[in-house]
């Protein structure tokens, strides 16, 4: 068992030079000890100015991605003790614009969620927004959306995904399974109106299925799978 | 100068309570009002997504159910200190919104005919919790924000945090944001307001919160003359993780899981023989406490006592497919299997069933603001919170503010223009007093201090000595040197957020002690030791906690009584 790593972090900040390097810190750990903990040791105990996104502790608020070791992963969920090194090299996430030090720049990603209309369109809008109705619903049909409805919205799909670093109007993993968990949601009515938009362009068949995306994903969700689907229900019905 | 941005309602903060105020707000006012959500994390990151077990709403009557019990239920739960016509409003409100969600998309499990399943959980006489998975408030989160963006009128400030409210002649007119990004602090003029900040959060060490989890609303609220509605009940929950603090959902209780000591019995028959774990959590967690106490714990490997939380007996399949989430964290953090191996528990500070006074429908007493989930106290939780109440909570009192809100601004109701004298202080305070100033003590020591200090006098069992040491040290806390930011980065500055996050921990304490010491019995997960009955005759009264520079001032309101009186509360 280690008692000590060395962290080497990322650290850049605009007010500052707004150079890029990174800077070395000895943690103490402890068996179960996790990346975040490491670096709010580094945080609280040696630099308070190191400026990380977290919160929940538990992979399920998605703040905490980052490039750890060179592949993109949730600080709270990775165990020093599983990466195996003596080095923890921790960087800010690929693919989005940085903040400072560990923090990335959202909008353009939380941007391409919103285009694929992530919500469920229904043709009866009074019923949906008015009555007490409910809408049933089998295992079955549940099955066919639900794996992708655990998407949190980390950003690590989207930071593994080669086709986002060169072109920027590919919507992303992230964005596309969520374009296909509305469209396989059983009480979702938009149908062939969700693919349209997808057949243009390279928002969606730019994709070459690296499928770097479903091996970073912390809940499981398979995005080269929804990508597939999609691709699939585009070109038979749109 | 006036404000920098101007809305017309402002809802502050994103978790459940926030987004479906948003959402009533924005249907509500649609193409006339602008509605912002500001929240100090980024969209979809509240702590609301670490809701597990389940959300309680009465769907089948025609089943066995009825509003009736679940009004019983919540009220005895209470120990007979929530308000009465609040219940009654909840309990038939909560319907509508789980069949609101499940018109917006939200993967409710179901039963084999294609209806909504529910649950058994801790107090409830029925199973009546709807769940997915053990991910509901992840679920309820991802339903809530994605049908938010159906909305053109809804406007995101995410990483946008409220630090000052500002009210004028006992009206609401605005509030101070620190925009994290880029470290400006903005003046924000809005009509209406809807808090929705969340509990207290981490002033306990060992607790089920997130880090973000801190009692900002509270604590703005208060400094602006809200009184803080019976602070002194804090809620353990049962069973926490050994040794993050992860929560370990009641509904692993409600699927049939038992909880154990060190030498293999279920306790629980000592205390509730009834309903033994499904019994209220401020009843077990006391359990829980005695049994470590008589000598019955296990000692961790850091020293911690803890018990037995075993599943065992549920099989793999219910396991894997209803209880996934706990398993993941479990496995993944913990190293365990819980279909194979029992899981270590100790009860972690988990809810504040106090908050924001707010009348029946979540308006405080200044003028065009309403307070929604965990930070306003209605109050239907009174002295404990029933399990699956709270995520109903946020929804019923999210809907219910929303729209008040949005028909507030729509009738007219005008306040007085935010200018610059509104934002002095907080910004004299920001950026002359902390930022870039090393501090000559650490502030996160202080914090530790902080949370050591609740954990040791201010838990599951409580006496005035203990707590007249904890409120000593509180207020020591409060003159040490703390405030300062090392950081001079207007950038993303998480140091100088921590700091001012620090400061509201210190008074919303200090709030959480003087009521706790003031009410001399015991009720609910409020327990005494000096006074282990409860007084009604005396105490069936809601503490309100003012404002004032020496310290909160005291005073007691009666709860509404309609139909239960209250007698002794057995399990």
């Amino acid at each position: 068992m280690l008692e000590e790593v060395k962290f080497k972090v990322l650290r850049y900040d605009p007010d500052k030079d707004g150079k890029k390097r990174f800077q070395e810190f000895r943690v103490p750990i402890r068996k179960g000890m996790t990346v975040l903990q490491g670096l709010l040791h580094i945080k609280e105990k040696i630099d308070p100015t190191l400026s990380i996104r977290f919160s929940c502790r538990m992979a399920t608020c998605g703040s905490c991605g980052m490039m750890i070791n060179g592949l993109p992963r949730l600080a709270c969920y990775t165990l020093i003790e599983e990466l195996k090194t003596r080095t923890v090299v921790v960087e800010p996430l690929r693919n989005f614009p940085i903040v400072k030090d560990l923090v990335t720049d959202f909008e353009e990603f939380f941007n391409k969620h919103r285009s694929v209309k992530p919500y469920l369109i229904r043709i009866d809008t009074y019923v949906q927004e008015k009555s007490n109705t409910m809408y049933l619903q089998s295992d079955e049909e549940l099955v066919r959306y639900v794996q992708f409805a655990y998407c949190i919205k980390c950003g690590l799909c989207y930071a593994a995904c080669p086709v986002v670093a060169t072109d920027k109007t590919f919507l992303g993993p992230q964005a596309l399974a969520q374009a296909y968990r509305y469209y396989a949601d059983s009480r979702d009515e938009a149908g062939v109106d969700r693919l349209k938009p997808l057949g243009d362009g390279s928002s969606l068949l730019r994709c070459h299925f690296a499928a770097s995306c479903s091996q970073v994903c912390p809940k499981g969700v398979d995005p080269a799978l929804a990508i597939q689907l999609l691709r699939k229900e585009v070109l038979l019905r749109s | 100068m006036g404000a920098d941005i101007d809305v017309d309602v402002a809802i502050l903060g994103s978790g459940l309570a926030g987004l479906r105020a948003a959402i009533e707000a924005a249907r509500t006012g649609r193409d006339k009002l602008v509605v912002g959500v500001f929240t100090k994390t980024q969209v979809m990151r509240s702590h609301s997504v670490s809701a597990e077990g389940g959300t309680a709403a009465v769907l089948y009557t025609d089943e066995g159910d009825s509003f009736q019990s679940h009004i019983y239920d919540t009220v005895k739960g209470s120990d007979f200190l929530a308000d009465q016509d609040a219940v009654e409003l909840f309990v038939k409100k909560a319907p509508e919104e789980i069949l609101q969600l499940e018109r917006w998309g939200m993967p409710w499990a179901r039963r084999p005919d294609g209806k909504i399943a529910q649950r058994f959980f801790g107090g409830q006489s029925y199973p009546r919790a709807c769940f997915a998975e053990d991910k509901v408030g992840f679920f309820e989160m991802s339903t809530l924000y994605d049908t938010s963006l159906k909305y053109d009128n809804i406007v995101f400030y995410p990483e946008w945090a409220a630090v000052d409210l500002f009210v004028e002649n006992g009206k609401f007119k605005g509030f101070a944001a620190l925009e994290l990004k880029t470290g400006k602090i903005h003046k924000v003029s809005a009509k209406a307001c809807v808090l929705a900040t969340g509990g207290a959060g981490r002033l306990y060490s060992f607790a089920t919160f997130g880090y973000s989890s801190t009692p900002d609303g509270y604590y703005m609220a208060y400094k602006a003359g809200v009184p803080l509605k019976d602070m002194e009940f804090v809620q353990f929950h049962p069973t926490a993780l050994v040794p993050s603090g992860i929560l370990i959902t009641e509904a692993a209780r409600g699927e049939g899981g038992i909880l154990v000591n060190a030498k293999g019995e279920r306790f629980m028959k000592k205390y509730a023989p009834e309903k033994m774990e499904l019994g209220p959590r401020d009843i077990i967690s006391r359990a829980m406490y005695n049994e470590m106490a008589e000598g019955n714990g296990v000692e961790g490997p850091d020293g911690v006592k803890h018990l037995y939380l075993d599943l065992r007996g549920l099989g793999e399949e219910k396991i894997k497919t209803r209880l996934a989430g706990i398993r993941e964290y479990c496995m993944h953090l913990a190293g365990i299997d819980p279909i194979d191996e029992p899981i270590p528990v100790r009860p972690a500070a988990h809810y504040y069933m106090g908050g924001v006074d707010t009348n029946i429908y979540g308006a405080t007493q200044v003028a065009g603001l309403w307070a929604a989930g965990e930070v306003g106290c209605v109050s239907i939780n009174g002295a404990n919170r029933l399990g699956s109440n709270s995520t109903t909570e946020c929804l019923v009192w999210g809907a219910i503010t929303g729209k008040a809100a949005a028909e507030y601004v729509l009738a007219g109701h005008n306040h007085s223009s935010v200018n610059n004298s509104d934002s002095i202080a907080i910004e004299k305070h920001v950026y002359d007093e902390l930022l870039g100033k090393a501090p000559r003590e650490n502030p996160y020591d202080i914090r530790d201090q902080l949370q050591a200090n609740m954990e040791r006098t201010c838990h599951i069992y409580r006496e005035e000595k203990t707590m007249l040491e904890g409120l000593q040290t509180i207020r020591n806390l409060k003159q040490k040197m703390f405030r300062g930011v090392v950081d001079s980065s207007r950038y993303y500055n998480t140091n100088l957020m921590n700091v001012l996050e620090i400061e509201m921990m210190i008074e919303t304490a200090e709030v959480i002690l003087v009521s706790a010491l003031n009410r001399r019995e015991s009720r609910g997960a409020h327990a005494r030791l000096d006074y282990p009955k409860r007084d009604d005759v005396n105490f069936l009264k809601h503490t309100l906690a003012y404002y004032t520079e020496d310290g909160p001032r005291i005073e007691y309101v009666s709860p509404v009584i309609t139909e239960y009186v209250p007698t002794e509360r057995r399990y």
